[in-house]
């Protein structure tokens, strides 16, 4: 499985989102500090859930960062994350 | 001193302090250039601090705020968020109206 779908099942178990999409931008990265040829560095999350509604943005990112943190740990080094409830 | 204690004064004796890769003259990440950008463009003072420069700056920001990335933006001593929570907040508005309730000077040109 890769870092992707990983990150998929993870967000989907974890707040079993209305909306989920997760893009791989690793390639816009390619050269700069971080990034490493081949390997997913840079992931970009747009996530719609109602486990969000009346959380704060700092919340919202800590929830994915901490569904994420393996991911992290493991190498990942650039997380952007569009967290949002429905209707916003 | 502890790298906690570093960065514990650092943000209560500054009012604007952001934790960034390179220095606001030369951004060496492009979430910390955005972040950058911002707050330039709001005019409002502001320390950086360059965690490329030692790797216990670079682990202990983290801890210290238990957020796993880098750039982090805190006003009066409080942490705000990173890249995405603060061109949010700024896109909205929402920056400008923080430092003016924090009582940080800003120019009042500034508009999103």
């Amino acid at each position: 499985m890769g870092t992707v779908e990983r990150i998929q099942n993870s967000l989907t178990s974890g707040l079993s989102p209305d909306r989920l999409e997760v893009i791989d931008e690793s390639g816009q990265h390619v050269g700069h500090a971080g990034a490493i040829p081949g390997k997913i560095t840079h992931v970009r999350v747009k996530v719609t859930t109602t486990a969000f509604a009346g959380k704060s943005r700092i919340e919202r990112h800590r929830a994915v960062n901490e569904l994420l943190k393996d991911e992290i740990a493991a190498g990942l080094h650039a997380l952007a994350i569009e967290a949002k409830a429905p209707g916003e | 001193m502890s790298i906690s204690q570093f960065i514990d004064n650092e943000i209560k004796s500054n009012d604007v302090v952001l934790f960034m890769k390179g220095t606001p003259q030369f951004p060496m990440c492009g979430f910390s250039g955005q972040v950058v950008q911002i707050l330039d463009h709001i005019g409002v003072p502001y320390k950086g601090l360059n965690v490329l420069d030692s790797g216990d700056l670079r682990e202990g920001i983290k801890q210290y705020s238990n957020w796993p990335t880098v750039p982090q933006l805190y006003v009066k001593g409080e942490f705000v968020g990173g890249c995405d929570i603060v061109r949010e907040m700024f896109q909205a508005g929402e920056l400008q109206t923080l430092f003016k309730d924090k009582g940080v000077a800003s120019k009042e040109s500034a508009r999103a």
